[in-house]
């Protein structure tokens, strides 16, 4: 009864929805301008920043003894990012904010089901029903859901939803999208977007490497990227699997159910058949050493 | 003088587009073209048309094809080389104002595999003047082309509307 459940589950690499949209972001051709930033806060209705979108000394910051870049976080849903790199005479500019993984592993891992993978490929969640454990924090290989430690109160997870209550669900790009004035992103379904990365690398071969982050990255992620300069240069994890996140405890998980229902029976049985006509004969033969030894 | 096209705005961007007139031309390139399509965020930037067409090589620096004076870009002459001149030259005519519309998704999924990346209007100008404007030393900063409106100050937190700087910025 209960192996078809799991078949049906560990089914598949989900490709994502059919129609999803999605984002193709072009380092090559982003000027760190930072009018995403501000695109995204006003869009979002989030707090003033705390310098101005046009200070580029934003650059400079660093956090964790020089190890870490900025992040997004509870007030900034995207954040851009400036790298060096040898392969490039000019600094390369990255923008990060949620990738809208095709499996996510911050909906698999919210056990208050706040989070929602929408057809249009968006990962959206419910504040109302954050009980702010923070597991989604934990389980996201990029790092991208921020939390709102400022609100002792109702502390909830704050992150990037692809502009979708005001924007992608009225076929319209996200705020990031329309403002970039180089067009570094570029917003369509996510189909049409791979092919597009792959004309741009097979006409100019010199000033892409071989790689679209994202095509395949833990199960794949609506935004994608092309970069000139290896990703593990400017800042991508290159490291991470390309199954789904859920794949590597699904198969453990499958068999919970089963232990559950099966195991106390079974050991139960066990018990009983390992203890049969034992249990009086101790007990009297214990009560004898004692009454002996008294 | 005649008016290229105009459209109503849309969203947080205007598109209007006017095509000042011309005069010392034997074709009819337009001296200035006036672009606004920011207008929301920056001031118009008055393209000095003739200036540029005494820069660039030819026509098809920016043209690509449908000027009639070659076919500058490798990859267009591969069918589009010794075009004679087209009807549509203006940047606007191919490059969409509103490249990620719905309407023009859907368009651009039926699209042949070579024109599926055509960029929008504003990535076109963009990406197009960039190269010419760092190798002949043009302006490359966004305010040196445009400078900012008061609703932009606001939208990027900046001049007047800049945050008190914090006392803890290191972290």
């Amino acid at each position: 009864m209960l192996s078809p459940a799991k078949k049906a589950l560990a089914a598949g690499n989900l490709a994502g929805f059919p129609d999803g949209m999605g984002v193709l972001v072009d380092l090559t051709r982003c000027v760190g301008c930072r009018s995403c930033e501000a695109a995204c806060n006003r869009e979002q209705g989030l707090p003033a920043p705390d310098q101005p979108f046009d200070d580029y000394s934003v650059f400079e910051q660093s956090f964790h003894g020089g190890t870490q870049k900025r992040r997004p976080t509870e007030k900034a849903y995207t954040v851009v990012n400036r790298y060096e790199s040898e392969a490039s005479d000019k600094p390369i500019y990255r923008k990060i904010q949620c990738n809208h993984c095709n499996e996510p592993a911050c909906l698999t891992s919210c056990f208050v089901g706040a989070y929602t993978k929408t057809p249009e490929g968006a990962v959206t969640y419910n504040s109302k029903v954050c009980v702010g454990c923070r597991n989604c924090m934990v389980a996201c290989p990029f790092h991208v859901p921020a939390y709102s430690y400022s609100d002792p109160i109702d502390p909830v997870i704050k992150k990037c939803i692809f502009c979708y209550d005001s924007r992608v669900k009225h076929g319209m790009p996200p705020a990031c999208v329309e403002i970039c004035p180089s067009q570094a992103l570029i917003f369509g379904k996510r189909d049409e977007l791979l092919k597009i990365a792959r004309q741009r690398m097979t006409k100019d071969p010199a000033k892409y490497v071989d790689h679209i982050y994202g095509e395949h990255e833990v199960g794949g992620t609506s935004w994608l990227y092309l970069s000139g300069v290896p990703f593990e240069e400017v800042g991508f994890d290159t490291s991470l699997q390309q199954e789904p996140i859920i794949s590597n405890v699904k198969d453990f998980l499958g068999t919970v159910p089963m232990v559950l229902a099966i195991w106390p029976a079974l050991f139960t049985g066990f018990h009983l058949l390992a203890t049969k006509g034992k249990g009086d004969h101790h007990d009297h033969g214990q009560a004898e050493e004692e009454g002996e030894d008294s | 003088m005649f008016v290229a096209s105009s459209w109503p705005a849309k969203g947080v961007l205007l598109l209007l587009f006017l095509l000042l007139p011309l005069s010392g031309y034997a074709t009819d390139a337009p001296e200035g073209i006036v672009i606004d399509v920011l207008s929301n965020h920056y001031e118009p930037v008055v393209f000095d048309h003739e200036l540029h067409v005494g820069v660039a090589e030819d026509c098809s620096t920016c043209h690509h094809h449908t000027t009639g004076t070659g076919t500058a870009d490798s990859y267009c002459a591969r069918c589009h080389s010794n075009e004679a001149e087209q009807e549509l030259v203006s940047c606007q005519d191919c490059h969409l104002a509103d490249p990620f519309s719905a309407a023009a998704i859907n368009v651009k999924s039926g699209q042949d595999l070579f024109h599926v990346d055509v960029s929008g209007l504003k990535g076109a100008y963009h990406q197009n003047c960039i190269g010419c404007h760092k190798e002949m030393d043009g302006p490359t900063g966004c305010q040196d082309c445009h400078a900012r409106t008061e609703e932009g100050d606001r939208f990027f937190y900046s001049g007047q509307f800049a945050p008190p700087p914090a006392e803890d910025s290191g972290h």
